[in-house]
């Protein structure tokens, strides 16, 4: 076949020709318009200026008394901040961590997985503050605060999740039920004597 | 448009021709609407019409409700009570479009299963039965985030939970789902954009329903025999065939009347039977309500979800092999999308050279069980994830993939079918006689 007499196909051609790199470089022009074109609508849909700019709240904790917890908004997930009282810290630190389901302690402020000891979960050394993630890790429900199967005196500490029944015990960690994880510890750190700052 | 032998379109006064030499529409409509139907079709080819009209309801009503909605966290659920108090009418227009997607769903499952058992997804039909399945994906997805409009706690936990099941994704997942939700959780940009595709999903339905009438049109209707209609002239293409106006849009339409008699029933006397008491509650980012149930449409895909927990042997042996990266939940999701796969393959993996479930004698065992099964699974989805219903919600779930795995592939080796009519006009006469037969 001579060239010219089929103008699609240059099968028979081995080496490149003039039109072949046409059809190439306006297809490949065509592909990359076309990727940048449609990358600002996918994009769009990523988190907003605003909504990123609420990683970051401080709490003010001044009024939370020991044996008590409040819950507040963070990033649309509730934040669980317990202020736990010397019973709790003594009983979740008799825990051996051989016993936990999830022997990892999921705290964002340390780096690498370390043990689920009570010590690794709490923001401050002598484990007072316990603040954590109140989505259960199972299907994302809200446990239910000083309930389980987990709690000091059956009522003091713990938390239930009502959807499929995990039971997480004085230091947030999953001991029971179909949840695959301890409660996530966030980033988080005292600013000054009684404000948290979350992210 | 159709390959079956038929009269076409003429244009006979001086304006119709004028129109057709420019734009042949009236043609278009007539060959679609004067299209030779088989005219042993039952009743159950009657819902195709029904999922029509629910397309058409659900798009006036969605347009007219959207005239009253706010989609704003802070305003969304309080404007829905204003539809359903202050706004004229609004109460009936919000029931209609609320029970019109139960309605659709139910006219959606009696449709596959009506496929499924007639083998009407079997050569030539293929692309008729995928572009189906796409729409009922579609269908879903505008269901789903229809449902969280409301803002009310169902909405706000369901598309918690569903979203996450993205998430369950190895390695993309967290980032797909926040980019889904445009946040971390689900918030104000989930609720705006879920407005926004609610609306434009079912104008995509609508195409794609043109192109599955479009596709089924050209292949004919399949029929209660699975035998095709005769096209080696008119004269028998028409001994098989009756026109769809006005005999099948008269037969349709009755049907429609008695259907729309229970519906309007159900707006007007029992307008929340499907619906949760929860949803009246407005939505709290803090308080999960105790019992999660997606409407009763998902519940059969929601039990396969929750029925792979970690315990299951497929699933540790799937985390075995892949070294953890699909656990339970990520298996689940799997299973779930799977279950859909496998029908949207149904044309490939039915082996059997006889395409009705009629004259398939072992066959008609497998597919009653098939819809035994789904509502098995239907009610597992509604108990609470632990025992017995899980190790239901399993074996409904591993019948499931096996139905359409094992079983469908093998009975068409192993079946001996029984003989089939030659003609349809055959099974016509014999089951109506050839007196009752329509004059032409």
């Amino acid at each position: 076949m001579q060239n010219g007499e089929n103008l699609v196909s240059h099968a028979e051609d081995h080496e490149g020709t003039r039109r072949d790199f046409l059809y190439y470089a306006t297809a490949g022009a065509g592909a990359v318009t076309a990727g940048a074109a449609i990358w600002p609508l996918i994009d769009q849909m990523n988190p907003s200026a605003d909504v990123q700019a609420l990683s970051s709240i401080r709490v003010d904790v001044a009024g939370v008394e020991p044996g008590t917890q409040i819950t507040v908004k963070w990033l649309g997930k509730p934040v669980f901040i317990r202020r736990r009282t010397d019973e709790e810290i003594e009983a979740s630190r008799g825990v051996e961590v051989s016993a936990l389901p999830d022997g990892i302690a999921r705290n964002d402020n340390i780096d690498g997985q370390v043990p689920a000891t009570d010590e690794n979960r709490t923001l401050d050394e002598g484990g007072e503050w316990l603040v954590q993630m109140g989505v259960c890790t199972h299907l994302g429900c809200v446990p239910i605060g000083n309930a389980g199967d987990y709690t000091l005196d059956g009522n003091v500490g713990g938390w239930f999740c009502p959807c499929h029944g995990s039971h997480y015990d004085l230091a947030g960690r999953i001991r029971k039920g179909p949840a695959p994880e301890n409660l996530p510890v966030p980033v988080a750190a005292f600013v000054d004597e009684s404000t948290i700052k979350l992210g | 448009m159709s390959g079956i032998p038929h009269d076409h379109y003429e244009p006979t006064t001086k304006g119709q021709k004028w129109l057709h030499r420019r734009l042949p529409i009236a043609g278009l409509l007539y060959d679609t609407i004067m299209i030779p139907t088989p005219k042993n079709l039952n009743w159950m080819w009657i819902w195709g019409i029904v999922l029509t009209f629910c397309l058409v309801l659900q798009i006036v009503t969605g347009i007219v409700l959207a005239m009253h909605y706010t989609p704003h966290v802070d305003e969304a659920f309080a404007s829905v009570e204003h539809i359903m108090r202050n706004v004229n009418g609004g109460h009936m227009i919000r029931y209609l479009h609320m029970n019109g997607a139960s309605l659709f769903f139910l006219a959606v499952y009696i449709h596959i299963f009506r496929g499924l058992y007639y083998g009407s997804y079997k050569a030539p039909r293929e692309i008729t039965w995928i572009i189906g399945m796409l729409i009922y994906l579609l269908m879903m997805g505008t269901a789903f985030m229809g449902y969280v409009l409301p803002w009310g706690q169902m909405s706000f936990w369901g598309a918690t939970v569903i979203t996450g099941l993205f998430g369950a994704i190895p390695f993309i997942g967290e980032a797909l789902q926040t980019w889904l939700l445009g946040g971390p959780a689900v918030d104000n940009a989930t609720l705006n954009r879920f407005f926004s595709l609610h609306y434009l999903l079912p104008f995509i339905i609508a195409a794609l329903v043109a192109i599955h009438i479009w596709a089924f049109h050209t292949t004919g209707n399949n029929n209660p025999t699975g035998v095709e209609v005769r096209r080696t002239s008119k004269a028998e293409a028409e001994k098989d065939t009756v026109p769809f106006w006005p005999y099948f849009v008269i037969k349709d339409l009755f049907a429609l009347a008695v259907i729309m008699v229970i519906f309007f029933a159900i707006v007007g006397f029992m307008p929340n039977y499907l619906g949760h008491p929860d949803n009246y509650i407005e939505a709290n980012p803090l308080v999960t309500p105790s019992h999660i149930v997606p409407e009763w449409y998902f519940l059969p895909f929601y039990a396969i979800l929750r029925a792979f927990t970690a315990d299951v042997w497929v699933v540790m042996a799937a985390s075995w092999i892949t070294g953890g990266i699909i656990n339970a939940k990520f298996f689940g999701v799997l299973a779930m999308f799977g279950s859909i796969i496998v029908m949207l393959l149904a044309p490939w993996l039915d082996t059997s050279e006889v395409r009705s479930g009629r004259y398939r004698p072992m066959f008609k065992w497998w597919f009653w069980l098939l819809v035994i099964d789904f509502v098995v699974l239907m009610w597992a989805g509604a108990m609470p994830a632990e025992p017995p219903y899980s190790t239901i919600s399993l074996i409904g779930a591993s019948y499931w993939f096996a139905y359409f795995l094992v079983i469908l592939p093998l009975l068409g080796v192993i079946e001996k079918p029984q003989p089939q009519p030659q003609t349809i006009e055959e099974d016509f006469d014999a089951h109506v006689g050839k007196a009752q037969a329509p004059a032409e």
